[in-house]
């Protein structure tokens, strides 16, 4: 274990099987408080189905996780998420007919207290409103506040992406791809950004941009047909002869 | 904000006093216009807030409207016509509802619509409820100090009884609450992913619109003094859906304006033709084609009227 004591996520030989086919196949993880870990592997290597696991969007066939010590597995996605772990999609997954500063104020205020409130105005909230502003600074968004999110830039839409998973203030942030489809300066201005977010938010984020992966991640950890194949620095696994293997292997 | 408060007042101080100046028969079309009108919008918050297309409301407007004729037979007073009606209404749209909203889409519609017509079923059956003749000869009681019977005591009752359930849903839509909402409507699983358990806000919902159709039943007992088990039919949830499309869905005025279009075109034409459910349906299909954001939509797009 690194220094920092317990970890925040454990993940003990977690399975999950779709048919014959086993997407996820006994996947230990020690996430460390603080740290920032990237998941990286080709196409299908069951890199989003351990989200899924993770965040209780799919019951795993078999194996178990601890969150904060305590075990989350089977729980529903929104149990888990008050717990304080929040994750980003692959696919922008926005409310794309509210603004940016609504779509990230929902979020904020998915805790719970005030949000059964039938009759209170929206402004006597002032907590999640102002997380939700701390949010859009985080990922760049402050200017388009008022934009409804379906007439975002692509690049845009993905920063609020992540930008609502962060809302939430979790204690771990599971990003799925954050620059996917971006351009190269646009994938830059991403990476800065992440960069920039506190050392308090662990960091869980599959990533197929190397760069990204190099300048953010503490330790990497590669899968391969649902099983780790390698973890340890982004240097180590670089050179583990087996990665080198799959990725030439995949082209 | 303040010109769509004057607006309401304007109205509301014109309904309230339109016996002064019309006949019965107007003053009974407005009145139904404004019972249907409320049963309509408790249907938007549904449909149009939280995206849940019932097909069963007509359940909570029966169940509002025999709990009120049962209660006012046996003591007429304001516990019988003001709190008895939605609270049951409420109880029976908690149950209906929890059931209900662990399936979206076809299956929420046809779970809705198969417990309204078992409401039907016993309502027509239970001699305790009159069966198929329903329940007849329902007093306008005293409530809150006021002699119902008197006509216009009654009008201004209804109408003000309305005015409240508009503006409390008007609220409701503007409050956090009505925010979540609008968010489930928008993308239920992303509302998940960051944290609501969506299904307790879906049946609050489902609660809420519930006790406001038992609110427009119980006052549709007082006006016309008798319920049948027509109440429960599966029409009447559909001429509630379809005054909703009509007004335009997500509106709450929409609702109004909706039943405003149904009832007076209903009047109109039926008193000409009996084929008046053809006219209707063309008027539908028509509206649908050219208008399909309904009538608000339209006067928004006219009008530049804003959201
Ligand atoms: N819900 C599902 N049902 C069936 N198969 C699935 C499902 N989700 C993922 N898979 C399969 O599991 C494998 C891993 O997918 P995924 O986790 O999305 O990979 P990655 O994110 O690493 O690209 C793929 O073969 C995919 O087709
Ligand atoms: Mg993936």
């Amino acid at each position: 274990m690194t220094a920092g004591g317990a970890p925040l996520l454990v993940a003990e030989r977690l399975t999950r099987h779709f048919g014959a086919l086993t997407a996820v196949n006994g996947v230990s993880l020690d996430i460390a408080p603080r740290e920032r870990r990237a998941i990286i592997g080709p196409n299908g290597a069951g890199k989003t189905t351990l989200f899924n696991l993770i965040t209780g969007s799919l019951a795993p066939s078999a194996g178990r996780i601890l969150f904060d010590g305590k075990p989350i597995t089977g729980l529903p996605p929104h149990v888990v998420a008050r717990r304080g772990l929040s994750r980003s999609f692959q696919r922008t997954n926005l409310f794309p007919k509210l603004t940016v500063l609504e779509n990230l104020r929902l979020a904020a205020a998915a805790d719970g207290r005030g949000s059964y409130s039938l009759l209170g105005g929206i402004a006597r909230l002032p907590g999640p409103l102002l997380r939700a502003r701390e949010a859009a600074e985080a990922v760049g968004l402050t200017d388009r506040l008022q934009e409804q999110a379906s007439r975002l830039s692509y690049g845009e839409q993905r920063q609020l992406e992540v930008g609502v998973a962060l809302a939430t203030s979790p204690k771990l942030l599971l990003l799925d791809e954050p620059t996917a489809g971006m351009s190269p300066e646009e994938t830059l201005r991403m990476t800065r950004m992440l960069e920039g977010l506190p050392r308090e938010v662990t960091l869980l984020i599959i990533e197929h941009d190397m760069d990204v992966v190099s300048s953010l991640a503490d330790r990497v950890t590669v899968l391969h047909y649902g099983e780790v194949l390698s973890e340890g620095s982004f240097q180590e696994v670089k050179a583990d002869p087996r990665v080198y293997e799959v990725y030439l292997g995949s082209g | 904000m303040i010109a769509r408060l004057a607006a309401f007042l304007v109205l509301l101080a014109a309904a309230a006093a339109f016996p002064l100046f019309a006949g019965k028969y107007p003053v009974t079309l407005l009145q139904e216009i404004l019972i249907w009108g409320v049963f309509a919008m408790s249907l938007d918050l549904l449909m149009g807030y939280a995206g849940m297309v019932s097909f069963g409301h007509s359940a909570f407007f029966g169940v509002g409207g025999y709990v009120a004729a049962l209660a006012l037979t046996a003591y007429p007073g304001t516990l019988s016509a003001l709190a008895l009606p939605p609270l049951a209404a409420g109880l029976a749209a908690l149950v209906i509802g929890f059931f209900s909203i662990r399936v979206s889409g076809v299956y929420f519609i046809m779970l809705t619509l198969a417990f309204s017509q078992m409401f039907y079923a016993v309502a027509f059956q239970a001699a305790w409820l009159g069966a198929e003749d329903g329940i007849v000869g329902v007093p306008r009681a005293s409530v809150v100090g006021i002699n119902l019977a008197q006509p216009m005591s009654f009008h201004l009752y209804l109408v003000a009884l309305v005015a409240l359930g508009a503006l409390f849903l008007w609220r409701v839509v503007r409050s956090p609450f009505g925010h979540v909402l609008q968010g489930i409507h928008e993308n239920e699983s992303r509302m998940q992913a960051v944290g609501y358990a969506v299904n307790r806000y879906k049946l609050l919902a489902f609660v809420i619109a519930g006790m406001l159709a038992g609110v427009a039943g119980a006052l549709y007992t007082q006006l016309v003094g008798s319920i049948t088990p027509d109440a429960f039919l599966w029409t009447t949830s559909g001429e509630a859906l379809l005054m909703v499309i009509i007004g335009g869905t997500g509106t709450l005025g929409g609702a109004v304006l909706g039943a405003g279009a149904f009832i007076l075109l209903q009047s109109l034409v039926s008193s000409y033709t009996e084929r008046w459910m053809l006219i209707l349906g063309l008027t539908f299909i028509l509206l649908v084609l050219f208008a399909p954001g309904g009538i608000v939509g339209a006067l928004r797009g006219r009008v530049g009227l804003r959201a």
